[in-house]
C-alpha cells in the first residue's frame, strides 16, 4: 500500500493541480482541519450546490464515474464500464462488485435505481441533480450489477453528470429518507470518509472508512484514505480564516482572495488554484431589450472590455481572462480569444457606423436616447463589485454608460424568469459543455432571451452525439457562434484558490475544481 | 399593583404580536422567496427550470395570498408551532433551542463583564479626586460605544490569537473560547453601563442627603458606595432591559467574527436564505426575551420604589 502511495507522488499535479508534489514519504493518520466560509445547512451531496459544503460532503460518496481533470475524460469509479446508445438516450452501466456502504449494505443496481428515482423529488436544494436527470424515464435493472438509465430525449451530458457529487450514490436507507432528513441527519455513502458529526454553522467532521477499497481509477493510493479524520470548520470571516491558517489553527482554507495572497505566501502557505470549468464570468444580456437587441452594441461592449486588466487587478493571481464563453478547463473548450480582444477603436467605429453619436457628457446617443445599460449582479463573490466597477470605467471610454444594480442572490432566478434586466453578471460551474445548452438554447428556459437560430441545432446536436470527437466539434462551433454574435459577453474565468499549510500534501482538484481528499496526507 | 401588572402583561403581548406581524410584512416585501434563494445558493445562476421553481413554491405555500399565509402562520405560532426551517427542514423551535445555550453563555458572560468593568469604571471615575484622571476615565465610555464591534473583535483575535497565540480564534470550545467574544461583546455594553452609572452617581453626589451624610461624619468610601451608589443604580437597572436587546443584536456580529454557533449565526443565516419560518421564530423569540426582561424590570421597580406603583403604573424614567 505504501509503495503505491510513493509512485503516486511522482505523478502528482498534472493539470489538476495539487499540493506538495514529491515531498517525502506519505504518512498514514492524522486530522486535517479545513476552514470554509459558509454552511449550506445540509450534508447531503445530492442537495448541496455551494463549494464550501461540497468540499466536505464530496468525500462521503462515490460516483459511478470520475472525470480526469487534465483531459476531461470520463473514467471508471463505481462503474467499471458503460455503453451509450446511438441516440444518446440509454446508458448501460456495469458496476464494480464488492462495494459496500458504511451501513454494511451492498451496492447493487437496485440501489442506484432507487437513487435516480428519488432525485426528481429532491426539492429546491436538489435542482442541480434534478437538472442532470431532466427527461429521466427510469432505470431498468438488468442484473445485480448491470442497469440501464433511460431518457425521453438525447442526453449526452448525463455521462459527465454521473461523475459529479450531485449524483453520488447513497445507501438505500438514506434514499428512503425525506430530503430534509437527509440534510439534517446526513447520509450513508460508500465513500472514503463517513460523516461523524455535523454541527450546523460550526463544523462537519468526517472519519476515514475502514476497509475502503473501491477508489476512483484516478487516485494514486489504493485502499483507504491516508487521513484518519477531516474537520471542516465554518469560519465566515475571511480574516479569521487567513489568520487561522497562518497561526496553524487550521491546515487549509477555501476561497483565498487576492488581498490575502502575499501574507499567506510569506508565511510559507501553498496556494493551489484551478479555473472552474463551465461558463465564465461575463455580462449576459437580455437579448430582447433595446439597445441590446442590436448585435453591434453587444459586440462593441465585448470589444470595449480590457479582460487582462480585470483579471490582473481584481482576481487572484493566475486568473485568466476569458478566451471563450467556456473556461479553458471545460472539456470541448476552444480558444476564440481573437474575437474577445480589447479594441476600443473598433468598438467606437462599430457604434459610430451604427448611428450612435457622442453626447455632451461623453455618453453616446441615438435618436435622443443615451447608450446607458444596467448591469445587475448579486454579491455572491467578493470580486463581483470591483470587477464591475472596473468594467464600468472601461466601457465609459467607448461612450457606453454602465449602471450597476446590486440584487440579493435570492432574486437572480426570479430576474431570469421575468427578463427584467439589461445585463446579468455571473458564471456557471460545470465540467461538461452541455452547460451551453442549458444557458443559451432558445428551446429551454432561455434566461437570456436568445432568438431561435442555427445555434439551437448545434446545441441539440451535441446533446445527442454519443461520439465524443463529433460532439466536441459541435461544441466548438457553438462557442464561436455565441461569441461572434455576442449573445453573452465573456469577461474572466473564475479561479478557485485554496491555501494549504506546508505540511499538507496530496490535496487534489477534481474536474469541477473541487477537492478530493482521499490522497491527502500530513507530513 | 395588580392593575399595574395586568397592564404590563397586556402591553407585552401587544409587543409580541406587533413584532410577529411587522417581521412577516417586511419579509414579504423582500423580493424573492426561500425557494429561489435555495436555487441560487450555489453562486451559479443558470440551468434552473422556472417551472420547477414555481412548482416548489406552490408546494411550500409561498404562492398563497399574503393574508392567507399570515393567518395560517399566526394560527400555528399561537400554538407554539413555528413550522420547519425551509433551508434545513428541522423544526424552528429545535433550531433555536440548539443555538440558545451558546448565545446565553455569551450574553451572560458579556453582561457580567460589562457590569463589572463598566460599573467599576464609573465608580473609579466619580471617586477619584484627581481631575485629569476623572476626565480620562469618563472619556473611555464614548470611545467604547463608538468602536465597531466587528473591528474590536478582529483586533482582539489578531492580537491574542494570531500573534500571541494565547486564545483560540474561533469555535465554541469551553471557557477559553468564550473569553475573546465575551470581552468584545462587553465593550459597547460596558461603556453604556459606565456612562449611565457615572452620570447618575455624579448627580447623586450633589444631592442634599449626601451633604447630610457628610456632615454626620461618614467617610468617602461609605458615602460613595452606601449612599450614592444605591440611589444611582436605579437608572442603570432600567438600562439593563435595553442592554439585553443590544447584547442579542451584537451577538450576530460577534458570533460571525468568532465563528461561534448560536442564535446570532442562526439569525444571519436565516435572513440570508430568506428562511421565513426561521426568521419569524427568531424575531418572536427575541421580542419575547426583550419583553420578559423589561417586564421583570418594570415589576421589580415598584418593589424598590413604592412611589411608582402609587403613580398608577406610570413608569418612572430617569432623566
Amino acid at each position: 500500500m505504501l509503495a503505491a502511495g510513493l509512485t503516486a507522488l511522482t505523478a502528482c499535479g498534472s493539470g489538476g493541480g495539487g499540493s506538495g508534489a514529491g515531498a517525502g514519504t506519505p504518512r498514514t493518520g492524522g486530522t486535517l482541519t479545513f476552514a470554509v466560509g459558509s454552511d449550506a445547512g445540509c450534508t447531503d451531496p445530492q442537495q448541496v450546490g455551494s463549494n464550501d459544503t461540497i468540499y466536505s460532503v464530496r468525500q462521503l460518496v462515490d460516483s459511478l464515474t470520475d472525470q480526469d481533470p487534465s483531459t476531461g475524460k470520463i473514467v471508471p469509479w463505481l462503474a467499471q464500464s458503460w455503453t451509450i446508445s446511438r441516440d444518446a438516450r440509454t446508458f448501460t452501466f456495469h458496476l464494480r462488485p464488492g462495494v459496500t456502504f458504511s451501513d454494511g449494505s451492498a451496492l447493487t443496481s437496485e440501489v442506484v435505481k432507487a437513487n435516480f428515482d428519488a432525485v426528481p423529488k429532491l426539492g429546491p436544494l436538489g435542482l442541480l441533480a434534478e437538472g442532470y436527470l431532466s427527461g429521466y424515464q427510469g432505470t431498468d435493472v438488468v442484473d445485480d450489477l448491470t442497469f440501464k438509465v433511460r431518457f425521453k430525449q438525447p442526453n449526452a451530458q448525463f455521462l459527465q453528470a454521473t461523475a459529479t457529487h450531485s449524483l453520488g450514490i447513497e445507501a438505500a436507507a438514506s434514499v428512503r429518507k425525506t430530503p430534509q432528513q437527509r440534510c439534517a441527519e446526513g447520509i450513508v455513502g460508500s465513500g472514503p470518509f463517513t460523516l461523524q458529526k455535523y454541527v450546523p454553522s460550526q463544523s462537519i467532521t468526517l472519519a476515514a472508512r475502514k476497509g475502503y477499497a473501491w477508489g476512483s481509477s484516478l487516485w494514486k493510493k489504493q485502499g483507504a484514505a491516508y487521513l484518519d479524520r477531516l474537520v471542516f470548520k465554518i469560519l465566515p470571516e475571511s480574516g479569521v480564516r487567513t489568520g487561522g491558517l497562518q497561526s496553524g489553527q487550521v491546515d487549509a482554507i477555501g476561497s483565498v482572495g487576492r488581498a490575502d495572497e502575499s501574507a499567506l505566501k510569506s508565511s510559507g502557505v501553498q496556494l493551489l488554484a484551478r479555473a472552474n470549468p463551465g461558463v465564465v464570468f461575463g455580462l449576459s444580456p437580455n437579448n430582447t431589450r433595446s439597445p441590446l437587441t442590436d448585435e453591434k452594441v453587444r459586440q462593441a461592449i465585448a470589444l470595449g472590455i480590457d479582460r487582462q486588466q480585470i483579471a490582473q487587478t481584481v482576481f487572484p493571481t493566475g486568473t485568466q481572462p476569458a478566451t471563450s464563453v467556456l473556461a479553458h478547463t471545460t472539456p470541448g473548450y476552444v480558444n476564440v480569444g481573437a474575437a474577445l480582444s480589447h479594441d476600443p477603436a473598433r468598438a467606437k467605429s462599430l457604434l459610430q457606423s451604427d448611428g450612435w453619436t457622442p453626447g455632451g457628457d461623453g455618453v453616446l446617443q441615438k435618436g435622443g436616447k443615451k447608450l446607458s445599460i444596467t448591469a445587475t449582479w448579486a454579491p455572491v463573490a467578493a470580486t463581483n463589485k470591483p470587477a464591475l466597477e472596473l468594467l464600468q470605467q472601461q466601457l465609459k471610454t467607448i461612450g457606453v454608460q454602465l449602471a450597476l444594480k446590486e440584487q440579493p442572490v435570492a432574486q437572480l432566478a426570479q430576474l431570469q424568469t421575468s427578463g427584467n434586466f439589461d445585463l446579468l453578471f455571473g458564471n456557471v460551474t460545470r465540467a461538461d459543455p452541455d452547460i451551453l445548452r442549458s444557458s443559451f438554447s432558445s428551446k429551454l428556459a432561455n434566461p437570456y432571451r436568445l432568438p431561435a437560430t442555427g445555434l439551437d441545432g448545434l446545441l441539440d446536436g451535441q446533446a445527442a452525439e454519443p461520439d465524443q470527437a463529433k460532439r466536441l466539434d459541435l461544441v466548438a462551433q457553438a462557442q464561436r457562434q455565441i461569441v461572434q454574435h455576442a449573445y453573452t459577453i465573456p469577461v474572466v474565468e473564475l479561479q478557485t484558490e485554496l491555501g494549504v499549510a506546508k505540511k499538507v500534501h496530496g490535496v487534489l482538484f477534481d474536474a469541477s475544481s473541487r477537492i478530493q481528499l482521499h490522497d491527502a496526507w500530513i507530513g | 399593583m395588580r392593575r399595574y401588572a395586568a397592564l404590563r402583561l397586556a402591553q407585552a403581548a401587544g409587543v409580541l404580536w406587533a413584532a410577529y406581524t411587522v417581521s412577516f410584512l417586511v419579509l414579504d416585501l423582500l423580493p424573492g422567496d426561500p425557494v429561489s434563494a435555495m436555487a441560487g445558493a450555489g453562486a451559479d445562476q443558470a440551468g434552473v427550470d422556472p417551472a420547477q421553481i414555481a412548482r416548489l413554491r406552490s408546494e411550500y405555500g409561498f404562492d398563497d395570498p399574503i393574508p392567507v399565509q399570515y393567518v395560517h402562520y399566526l394560527g400555528r405560532a399561537l400554538r407554539g408551532d413555528f413550522g420547519d426551517s425551509v433551508a434545513g427542514g428541522r423544526p424552528v423551535t429545535s433550531v433555536i433551542g440548539d443555538a440558545l445555550p451558546s448565545t446565553l453563555q455569551l450574553v451572560a458572560a458579556g453582561m457580567a463583564l460589562a457590569v463589572l468593568f463598566g460599573g467599576g469604571l464609573a465608580l473609579a471615575a466619580t471617586y477619584t479626586a484627581r481631575r485629569w484622571l476623572r476626565q480620562l476615565l469618563l472619556s473611555l465610555p464614548p470611545l467604547g460605544v463608538s468602536v465597531p464591534t466587528f473591528w474590536a473583535g478582529l483586533m482582539l483575535v489578531e492580537i491574542f490569537s494570531f500573534r500571541a497565540r494565547l486564545l483560540p480564534a474561533f469555535g465554541n470550545g469551553g471557557l477559553r473560547g468564550l473569553i475573546l467574544p465575551a470581552v468584545t461583546l462587553a465593550i459597547p455594553t460596558g461603556a453604556i453601563v459606565a456612562q449611565v452609572l457615572a452620570k447618575s452617581l455624579l448627580t447623586a453626589l450633589d444631592e442634599p442627603y449626601i451633604q447630610t451624610a457628610r456632615a454626620k461624619g461618614a467617610g468617602r468610601p461609605r458615602i460613595h458606595l452606601r449612599h450614592a451608589l444605591r440611589n444611582a443604580s436605579l437608572p442603570a437597572l432600567t438600562v439593563v432591559g435595553v442592554l439585553v436587546g443590544q447584547l442579542m443584536a451584537n451577538s450576530v456580529v460577534i458570533e460571525t467574527v468568532f465563528s461561534r454557533n448560536g442564535l446570532g449565526r442562526v439569525t444571519a443565516g436565516a435572513v440570508a436564505a430568506q428562511d421565513i419560518p426561521l426568521v419569524q421564530g427568531v424575531v418572536v423569540f427575541g421580542a419575547l426575551v426583550f419583553v420578559l426582561v423589561n417586564l421583570i424590570v418594570d415589576l421589580v421597580y415598584p418593589l424598590l420604589d413604592p412611589r411608582i406603583a402609587a403613580a398608577g403604573g406610570r413608569r418612572w424614567r430617569p432623566a
